[in-house]
């Protein structure tokens, strides 16, 4: 991609996302679409954090996403009627969870690391499944509504109003995507992407970089869980699914089809992944199959994905 | 109580057979080929139906031997068409595609065979108890650990024995010397595959008849596959066999005392094995990267 066309990307992805609730309904979709693609963009990029910019396969980042989920949902149902508390807590439990769990498996790599990240994945999936007494079972967390934003000199009506809700979660967007491009431009992010090219020369150069892993691991997982308490607060609902490796594994199908190697990327990829899911889930009944097919083809045809497709075009 | 305790840690036992037989098929196609096959969890579920397919023509013993040995040729078939052109890449890359055949395949069961569940009929004999007393030790479940026992001591002779499991091993060990040796690599992994894919069928098959079928019937045994790899060691075989036992007995146990820790015990022993041995109980330092 030439200069002019990097610096032109943001801005258009910006215009873009602002006025994405006026022009979906024209598009056949809906304002909660396009909550779920912010929403699940940012999970994306979160990933893709560690997965592009970091060099390291985590296929297990639907157990932080869920359980920003369940901490949001049990905040306001069981404690404090508080959007904004909802959203702290979740953030709080997942990225404690991916603090630890990163602390057990910084020492491993490659494949061993995305095993024992898929396994570790599931393990909160099954506690929420089988705790029904605290966590509803497999009915998840229901009867209760995300609460009007009160800022002091105001309240935002986000329960009732779609728009409104996905202003705040563009806001939150915004707030996340440029801490993390604000961290990827800092030495911390040219170190990870060093450890990303070569490890070993990034070891002899004196960098911690067990540590840098951890990190990178637990600020992805922080994000992650972000967007999963946004997402409960999305349908007001949360349910096991939002833990399940089928998540996790929809997570990185997102990264690599906008394309790992790009900061917008995975957001691209979110988009078409959710318009398609959203698309076929009402068409047939064997949307598995379908998603199933286009994880084969992407994977077989695009793995550079749509960012990485657009580069060469330009390029060449 | 003893009795109690008894039944739940066979029962164990037997989860846990079914935990290192796919494994086992897991590590074996890992070691050689570093892809995680998520579309094991679709074989056996493959397996099971076309057992129930055939049970008609075939019979309880017929459907037995052939579907597993069906189940592996579909196998050998995606190895070839699909998963061989990523070999070499990225390890994200053929993690993916068995996600998607994962996908792929517990759907097309869905759609052949329908969502419900099915029952699946064994000989009159096999089940009735042994003893009153020991009312669980039904005829099938003896014949399961047994046949389980002996088709693992079958993988170990292959293994151990003849020129292809010979290979199997030193590709596990140094791939590019056993190439240089005029090994043919390809048709090696597209075997190696089979063998485990077959593994994966011959899992379904019985667990159908103590489950019953459904669709979702190997996604279900996939997660604590991985757990008993990860146990057990990534990279040796005999490693998955005891970390498949033993996750099994220890989930076995824990629904006496702590039902709803059933399966979350298995990741505590996971999280504890880690931090011991990182490599696993039989793992070895810098075998699989």
């Amino acid at each position: 991609m030439t200069a002019v066309d990097k610096r032109l990307s943001t801005p258009v992805i910006w215009i873009l996302l602002l006025t994405m609730p006026y022009w979906m309904d024209a598009m056949g979709g809906y304002t909660e679409l396009a909550c779920r693609v912010v929403v699940l963009g940012l999970a994306a990029m979160a990933l893709n954090f560690l997965l592009g910019f970091t060099g390291v396969l985590s296929f297990g980042h639907a157990a932080y996403f869920g359980l920003g989920a369940y901490g949001a949902a049990m905040t306001i149902k069981f404690m404090v009627p508080s959007t904004a508390l909802a959203i702290v807590v979740g953030v709080i439990v997942g990225t404690v969870a991916a603090a630890v769990i990163g602390a057990l498996i910084v020492k491993l790599r490659g494949t061993y690391f995305a095993m024992v990240t898929i396994a570790f994945g599931q393990v909160f999936y099954f506690i929420a499944f089988r705790w029904n007494t605290v966590t509803g079972g497999d009915d998840g967390i229901t009867g209760w509504q995300r609460q009007p934003l009160n800022l002091g000199f105001t309240t935002i009506d986000i329960q009732h109003s779609d728009i409104a809700f996905y202003f705040l979660v563009l806001a939150l967007f915004a707030f996340a995507v440029a801490i993390m491009a604000l961290l990827l431009r800092s030495p911390l992010g040219r170190t990870l992407v060093a450890i990303r090219e070569n490890e070993r020369r990034a070891l002899f150069l004196g960098i911690p970089v067990e540590r840098h892993i951890w990190l990178s691991f637990v600020i992805s997982g922080a994000f992650c869980a972000l967007a999963g308490s946004l997402y409960a607060l999305l349908s007001n609902f949360t349910d096991p699914r939002s833990l399940h490796w089928t998540l996790s594994g929809n997570f990185v199908i997102m990264a690599v089809l906008g394309g790992m190697r790009s900061f917008w990327g995975p957001l691209v990829g979110a988009a078409i992944f959710v318009v398609l899911q959203d698309y076929v889930s009402s068409h047939t009944e064997n949307w598995m199959s379908v998603i199933g097919l286009f994880f084969v083809l992407v994977v077989t045809f695009f793995p550079r994905g749509v960012v990485g497709i657009i580069k060469r075009r330009v390029v060449s | 109580m003893t009795q109690v305790l008894l039944f739940n840690v066979f029962n164990g036992l037997i989860v846990g057979a079914f935990y290192a037989l796919m494994a086992l098929g897991l590590s074996l196609i890992l070691n050689l080929s570093g892809v995680i096959n998520f579309a094991h969890g679709g074989f056996l579920a493959i397996g099971a139906y076309l057992a129930y397919s055939m049970m008609p023509v075939l019979g309880f013993w017929g459907g037995l031997v052939v579907a597993p040995l069906l189940t592996a040729f579909l196998g050998v078939i995606v190895e070839r068409v699909l998963i061989r052109r990523l070999y070499g890449r990225d390890p994200l890359y053929s993690l993916l595609l068995t996600f998607g055949l994962a996908y792929i395949l517990e759907d097309g069961t869905r759609y052949i065979w329908g969502a419900q569940s099915l029952p699946y009929p064994i000989p009159g004999w096999l089940t009735t108890p042994l003893s009153t007393s020991f009312f669980f030790l039904t005829g099938y479940r003896l014949f399961m650990v047994g046949l389980v026992a002996l088709v693992v001591a079958a993988l170990f002779l292959i293994l151990g024995r003849t020129r292809l499991g010979m290979r199997i091993r030193a590709g596990t060990a140094d791939l590019e010397t056993v190439s240089a040796l005029g090994v043919n690599v390809g048709v090696l992994r597209n075997l190696n595959f089979g063998l485990g894919i077959y593994l994966a069928g011959l899992a379904g098959v019985l667990a159908a008849g103590m489950l019953g079928l459904q669709p979702t019937i190997g996604t279900s045994l996939i997660m604590p596959s991985f757990v008993a790899i990860i146990v057990g060691g990534l990279g040796s075989l005999p490693g998955t066999l005891l970390g498949g036992l033993l996750i099994g007995v220890a989930s076995g146990v824990t629904t006496v005392f702590f039902p709803s820790a059933t399966e979350a015990v298995m990741y505590v022993m996971m999280g504890i094995v880690l931090l011991v041995r990182p490599r696993g109980l039989l793992g070895e330092e810098g075998r699989v990267q």
